[in-house]
């Protein structure tokens, strides 16, 4: 199976910072083959369209998934009225997610705002190898700050306002860091000014870099080509589909 | 167990729902939820003589009760899905509907001559693309367009010709008459309406092609509308399509003389959406005790 739609149990329905909110999902299924990067399709209301949302954590084990979202419109905030003990219609997992190498010594994971979800899993994966670098606009909009302690990974955070951690993007740490050398990957997920920043110092210090895309989408498994994003390989550009050829991509490969 | 089994220019479905094209591609991802088996048929994407990157994006914008999309024909070119789809699509066990289109009448015709020598079921030609010698207008919008360039791919192929109409026109039935008496054996409606939505915090288009073509439930009365005129205007096949989103809406467009139903944007909604249309379009027929869906193509009793 590579993915499935059925209606799972919300287990667990928490508030993790104002309109945004974390649900742990029983769906073994799903989380028996869901990988880091891959996202779940929602449907919700009388709409049309299903919304997207990363995959925030994986448990084989319990057979849950755990998807962390903010309200940014009808569709989530119909979303967000579900409860504990409700059921949640979903496509899932779909995408190509990130590509984990368990030799990599020293990886840097950056998550911006709504981007930072999709981190957790990698952190999960590199533990102590990794330091997580992640920023918010302001400290009411922070998230994830305590799942991320508990992975061993280092953590920087930063805020738009200087509200809370390290004032300023968080290019400015991680810029930091790259410049000391001695790191294997970065993976990142964000705005994209601040995916665009981080890859060119990525492709500055060589670095392999790979980030998690957003589109607007329709079926979210490649058939409509609703979600097309301009890519280049081998010096060919061609249109990629953000639902089937990534989420994530190689930042190389991306034409911004 | 109703008959659900029909038949369109001697072509025989199993049963009348086939997805519609541009949604299922060439059935490949939604394989993966269901056997293809158990369509009617399937409408494959719109494919033109060389590939085509499509427009850029964003392409999808959600409406009440529906969607805009502004792909733009993104397709690999006829000969890629000769050799590399239709081979696929040709070992299931449904009717195959080619989609094709083109900017010129000869680009269409060409199309057509390609296709001949498969064994590609039928042709769907969507005749709602511009014709760029003619000043960008769609074929589809002109009783005289669309006339010749559904004689020239008449003569191209000895395929059924199912020709699909564009509802962004004064008068369908006018359009549909051409095409009967160009040599179309079937037409296919609605194809999607042209729309448009504006971010109002931005001021930009949602999609960034700015006008798109709209379609799902908000669009299904529009396709009753249409395909109940057509059918009492022309004396060929009709298969209906514009807003399906389930058994009861199928059972609908039937009446109104459709003799098979396609199915676009409700299988965003629910991937499944064309089985389970197949299995309601059953169960409502059990529950009135017609014993063929054929009985109910164009019962519509009007006032
Ligand atoms: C692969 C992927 C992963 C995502 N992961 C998360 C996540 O983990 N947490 C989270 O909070 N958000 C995530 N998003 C963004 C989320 O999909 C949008 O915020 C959501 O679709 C907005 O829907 P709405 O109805 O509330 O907003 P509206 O603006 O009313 O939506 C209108 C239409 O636009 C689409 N749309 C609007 N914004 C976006 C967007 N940024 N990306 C794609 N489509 C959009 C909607 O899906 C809908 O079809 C992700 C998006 C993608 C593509
Ligand atoms: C994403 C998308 C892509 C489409 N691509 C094509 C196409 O390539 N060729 C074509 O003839 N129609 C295309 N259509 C139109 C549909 O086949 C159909 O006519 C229309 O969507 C109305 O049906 P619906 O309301 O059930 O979606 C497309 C529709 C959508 C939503
Ligand atoms: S959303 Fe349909 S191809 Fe990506």
């Amino acid at each position: 199976m590579k993915y499935t739609q059925g209606k799972y149990l919300i287990l667990n329905k928490k508030t993790v910072a104002r309109e945004i909110y974390s649900f742990t999902i029983a769906c073994p299924e799903i989380a028996s083959v869901a990988t880091a990067g891959q996202f779940v399709h929602i449907r919700t209301g009388n709409f049309t369209l299903r919304r997207p949302v990363s995959i925030c954590g994986i448990d084989k084990a319990k057979g849950t998934l755990r998807i962390v979202f903010e309200i940014r419109g009808e569709g989530t905030a119909e979303i967000s009225r579900l409860n504990e003990g409700d059921v949640i219609d979903m496509l899932a997992p779909l995408g190509h997610g990130f590509t984990i190498n368990p030799d990599y010594k020293k990886v840097v994971l950056i998550g911006g705002g709504i981007g930072t979800p999709p981190m957790l899993p990698l952190a999960e994966a590199y533990g102590k190898n990794a330091t997580v670098i992640t920023g918010f606009r302001s400290a009411d909009a922070v998230i994830l700050q305590e799942d991320f302690r508990k992975t061993g990974a280092e953590t920087i955070l930063c805020t738009d306002d200087g509200s809370f951690g390290i004032h300023g993007f968080v290019t400015q740490p991680f810029a930091e860091i790259a410049a000391k050398g001695d790191i294997e990957a970065v993976y990142a997920c964000g705005p994209m000014p601040m995916l665009k920043g981080i890859s060119n110092i990525c492709r500055e210090n060589n670095i392999f870099c790979e980030i998690s895309l957003e589109e607007r989408m329709a079926c979210g498994i490649g058939a409509c080509l609703g979600c097309a994003c301009r890519t280049v390989k081998n010096d060919e550009e061609y249109f990629s589909h953000v639902c089937k050829d990534g989420p994530v991509f190689n930042a190389e490969e991306v034409l911004w | 167990m109703a008959d659900l089994s029909v038949n369109i220019c001697g072509v025989d479905f199993k049963n009348p729902v086939i997805p519609a094209s541009g949604v299922f591609g060439y059935g490949r991802e939604y394989e993966e939820l269901f056997p293809l088996e158990k369509l009617g048929g399937i409408a494959t994407k719109g494919t033109t003589l060389n590939r085509r990157t499509g427009n850029l994006s964003p392409r999808i914008a959600e409406t009440p009760s529906g969607m805009l999309n502004s792909v733009g024909l993104q397709n690999p070119g006829i000969d890629h899905f000769i050799e590399k789809e239709l081979p696929n699509l040709l070992t299931k066990d449904t009717v195959i509907l080619a989609n094709i289109a083109g900017s010129t009448v000869e680009e269409c015709v060409k199309v057509a001559e390609k296709l001949e020598p498969t064994d590609v079921h039928m042709i769907e030609l969507n005749i709602s693309c511009p014709n760029v010698k003619q000043g960008g207008a769609a074929f589809g919008t002109d009783c005289g367009m669309a006339a010749e360039v559904v004689r020239n791919v008449r003569k191209a192929t000895s395929k059924p010709l199912v020709v699909k109409l564009s509802p962004n026109v004064t008068s369908i039935t006018d359009i549909a008459k051409a095409v009967e008496d160009a040599g179309a054996d079937a037409v296919s409606l609605i194809n999607t309406l042209l729309g448009m939505r504006i971010d109002i915090n931005t001021g930009r288009p949602v999609l960034r092609n700015n006008v798109g073509g709209m379609s799902g439930r908000a669009v299904f009365p529009i396709a009753v509308r249409m395909v109940w005129q057509v059918a009492n205007a022309v004396k060929i096949p009709v298969i209906g399509m514009g807003g399906v989103s389930s058994g009861r809406d199928a059972v609908e467009l039937m009446m109104a003389g459709a003799s098979a139903v396609q199915v676009g944007a409700a299988i965003f909604t629910d991937p499944y959406a064309p089985v389970k249309i197949i299995d309601e379009i059953n169960d409502f027929l059990d529950s009135k005790n017609i014993s063929s869906v054929r009985d109910i193509i164009g019962t519509v009793k009007p006032w």
